[in-house]
C-alpha cells in the first residue's frame, strides 16, 4: 500500500514538473505562436545549472558551489534565459521557421556539451550525490516524496498564478494580438520582435526551472535524462491538453505522462527482452500518433483556449 | 588536410542531395519540413530491403563493392521514397493546407511525422547499424596522401549527374518552369494556368527521390542507422538556409560548405563537438546574412 502511495506521489511530482515546462511552452506556442523545437535543451540547461550551483565540491570538476536550493533554482532561470537570448536575438525578426531550426540546433549543442565537457558535467557518467532539499528532515523516502510533491503543487500554483496575471495584463493581450494579426499589432505601434523575444525568454526560463526541479527530485543528473524525446513529450502534453490554456497544459502533462509511464510499464512486463527496443519504439510511435491525430482532428486539444472577444475568429490554427 | 577535404566533399555531396529537397519545400510548399531528413533514412532502408530480396550479385562492377542488383536498389528506393513523401502529404500536410492552417502548424505536424517515420524504422528493421554488403574495399590513392574508396568516387559522380539533371529540368522543362513560377508567386502561377497541385506533387516526388539517393549513398559510404535522419536534420537545414531558401544551387553549395566545415573542424575543436558545427554556422548566417548566399528575401 505504502509502495503505491510512494509511487503515485513520485509520478505526480514528475507530471507537475513537466506541467511547468509545458506552461513555458504554452507561453511560446499557445499565446505567441513561437515554435520551440528544442524544449529539452532548455530543460537540460536548467538541470545542469542547478546541479553545478548546489552540488558538492568535487576536486576534479569545475563547479560544485554547495549553495542553497533556492540559489540553484535562480541559476537555472538565469542560464536558460541566457541560452534563449542567444537564439532569440538572432531569429525574432526573421520568418518563424528560423527559430524552429535554431532551437533544434541549440538543444543538440547542449546535449553535446553535456556529453563532452567532462570537467563541468562529468560527461556520460553524470553528476551523482546531489543533495535533495531538506532530505535529512525525513525518516522515510515516502516522507520526502510527499514533501517534494507538496513543493511541486505549490510551485505549479505559483507559476500558474503568475502566468495568468501577466497573460491577462496589457502585455499578455499584445502577445495574443501579435499571434492573431501581426500587421495589425505593428500598425498599433507595438514592437513585435521585442514582445516575442520576451515571451520566448520567459517560456525558456520556465523550462529551465522545471529542469532544476527535476534534478532536485531525483538527486542526480546525466545526459540520458535529456534525450530529444522529452521535447516531443512536452509538445504532446501541450497539444493534447489544449494550447492557449494553462490548465490544459497541466492536464495534458498528467495525461501524457500517465500514458507514457503505463505503456512503458506494460512493455517492460509483457514483452520478452529481445523485443524491448522495438517496444520502446512503439511507445514513441504512440506519442507521435497522439500528437499528429490531435493536430488533425482536435486542434483545440482536451480543453483549448476559451473564445474571448470575437466568436467568429478562426481557432483551427491553434 | 587533403584527406579531410576529400572526406568533406563526399559528406557535402550527400548533404547537397538532401538539402535540395529541404529548399524545394521551403520555396514551393513554403514550410520547413522537419521530416524531410527521415526520407533520407527511408531511402537507405528501401534499398536495403531490395538488396535483401534480390540478393547481392556475385559479380561486382570492377573495383566497386556492388553489381547490378544495387542499380535496381537505387531506382526502387527513389520511387518508393517519392511514394512515401506523396503518401505523407496526402495523409497529413494536404489536409492541413486544405484547412488553410498557419505555416507553423505544418512545421509542427512535420515534427510529429518525423518522430513517427524514425521509429517505424526501428520497429521494422531494429536499432542496429547495417551495411549493404560485406565486401571489403581497398582505398585508392588519388593524390599524395589522399585515399578514397572507389564507391565514394562513384557517389560523387552520380551526385553531380543528379544535380545537373535537376538543373536542366528546372531550367527548360514545362514542369521546371511551373515549379519556379509557383515558388515566386503561387497565385500568379495559378492565374497563368499552372496547376499548383501538380507542382506540389512533383516537388514531393523530386525531393523524395533525391533524399533516397542521399540515403543510399550514405548507407554505401558510411552505414545505415535509424538515426541518420535525426543526425542530418540540422546539417540539411543549415545547408538550405546558407544557400538561401528556394535556391537549388544554393543548397548544393551550402551542402558542400557544411560538409567541408564539419570535416575540417576537427583541426580546431574536439571531435565530440563536430555535430555542433552546423549550428554555429547557422548562428553566423542568422546574425550576418539571414537571406543566405543566393536567397532573395528572408522575411
Amino acid at each position: 500500500m505504502m509502495g503505491y502511495v510512494s509511487y503515485l506521489s513520485f509520478f505526480l511530482t514528475l507530471a507537475l514538473i513537466y506541467g511547468i515546462a509545458t506552461m513555458g511552452l504554452n507561453m511560446q506556442w499557445g499565446f505567441t505562436g513561437l515554435f520551440n523545437a528544442g524544449v529539452v535543451g532548455f530543460f537540460a540547461i536548467g538541470g545542469y545549472a542547478y546541479a553545478i550551483v548546489i552540488g558538492p565540491d568535487r576536486p576534479d570538476l569545475v563547479g560544485g558551489f554547495e549553495l542553497p536550493f533556492v540559489i540553484g533554482l535562480l541559476g537555472a532561470l538565469v542560464f536558460s534565459a541566457l541560452a534563449a537570448l542567444i537564439v532569440g536575438l538572432a531569429t525574432m525578426r526573421l520568418r518563424s521557421h528560423y527559430l524552429a531550426i535554431s532551437t533544434f540546433g541549440i538543444a543538440l549543442t547542449i546535449q553535446l556539451v553535456a556529453l563532452n565537457f567532462e570537467s563541468l558535467t562529468a560527461g556520460n557518467l553524470g553528476l551523482i550525490g546531489l543533495g535533495r532539499p531538506l532530505e535529512d528532515a525525513f525518516d522515510t523516502p515516502l516522507g520526502f516524496n510527499l514533501f517534494y510533491l507538496g513543493l511541486m503543487v505549490v510551485a505549479t500554483l505559483v507559476v500558474y498564478g503568475a502566468l495568468q496575471l501577466i497573460l491577462h495584463s496589457p502585455w499578455g493581450r499584445v502577445l495574443r494580438a501579435i499571434r492573431e494579426d501581426e500587421e495589425a499589432a505593428v500598425s498599433l505601434g507595438k514592437n513585435v520582435s521585442r514582445f516575442r523575444l520576451e515571451a520566448f525568454v520567459i517560456g525558456c526560463s520556465l523550462m529551465g526551472l522545471a529542469g532544476a526541479f527535476y534534478v532536485g527530485s531525483i538527486g542526480y543528473i546525466s545526459p540520458f535524462d535529456f534525450l530529444p524525446i522529452v521535447t516531443f513529450q512536452i509538445w504532446t502534453m501541450l497539444i493534447l491538453g489544449g494550447s492557449g490554456n494553462n490548465r490544459g497544459a497541466i492536464l495534458g502533462a498528467i495525461v501524457v505522462w500517465g500514458v507514457w509511464t503505463s505503456s512503458g510499464w506494460l512493455i517492460s512486463t509483457i514483452l520478452p527482452p529481445a523485443w524491448q527496443v522495438r517496444g520502446a519504439a512503439s511507445q514513441v510511435i504512440l506519442i507521435g500518433l497522439i500528437l499528429v491525430l490531435t493536430l488533425l482532428y482536435r486542434p483545440r486539444g482536451l480543453i483549448g483556449e476559451r473564445v474571448t472577444v470575437s466568436s467568429g475568429a478562426r481557432l483551427d490554427d491553434g | 588536410m587533403g584527406q579531410l577535404i576529400a572526406d568533406g566533399i563526399l559528406t557535402g555531396a550527400v548533404l547537397s542531395l538532401g538539402a535540395i529537397g529541404v529548399t524545394l519545400t521551403l520555396g514551393i510548399l513554403r514550410f520547413a519540413n522537419f521530416s524531410h531528413s527521415e526520407l533520407v533514412t527511408w531511402g537507405g532502408y528501401f534499398a536495403l530491403t531490395f538488396v535483401a530480396f534480390a540478393g547481392t550479385s556475385a559479380e561486382t562492377f570492377g573495383p566497386l563493392s556492388f553489381g547490378w542488383s544495387f542499380v535496381g536498389a537505387i531506382i526502387v528506393a527513389g520511387i518508393a521514397t517519392a511514394g512515401l513523401a506523396l503518401l505523407v502529404d496526402a495523409l497529413v500536410f494536404s489536409r492541413l493546407r486544405r484547412r488553410r492552417a498557419a505555416e507553423m502548424t505544418l512545421v509542427f505536424a512535420s515534427f510529429g511525422v518525423a518522430l513517427l517515420l524514425r521509429h517505424i524504422i526501428v520497429l521494422i528493421f531494429g536499432p542496429h547499424a547495417v551495411y549493404y554488403t560485406g565486401t571489403l574495399q581497398f582505398a585508392v590513392e588519388i593524390l599524395p596522401g589522399v585515399r578514397v574508396m572507389p564507391d565514394q568516387i562513384l557517389v560523387l559522380a552520380l551526385t553531380l549527374l543528379f544535380v545537373l539533371g535537376l538543373h536542366l529540368t528546372l531550367k527548360f522543362s514545362r514542369l521546371g518552369i511551373a515549379m519556379r513560377a509557383s515558388a515566386e508567386s503561387p497565385d500568379l502561377a495559378r492565374v497563368h494556368g499552372v496547376d499548383v497541385r501538380v507542382v506540389i506533387r512533383w516537388t514531393w516526388a523530386i525531393g523524395g527521390g533525391l533524399a533516397a539517393a542521399a540515403g543510399v549513398f550514405y548507407g554505401l559510404t558510411v552505414q545505415l542507422r535509424p538515426e541518420i535522419g535525426f543526425a542530418l536534420l540540422l546539417p540539411l537545414f543549415t545547408a538550405a538556409l546558407l544557400g538561401g531558401s528556394g535556391s537549388v544551387y544554393g543548397a548544393v553549395i551550402g551542402g558542400l560548405i557544411i560538409g567541408l566545415s564539419e570535416s575540417l573542424s576537427v583541426l580546431i575543436i574536439p571531435t565530440g563537438y563536430k555535430q555542433a558545427v552546423p549550428f554555429l554556422i547557422l548562428l553566423l548566417i542568422l546574425y550576418l546574412r539571414p537571406r543566405g548566399l543566393f536567397g532573395d528575401v528572408a522575411k
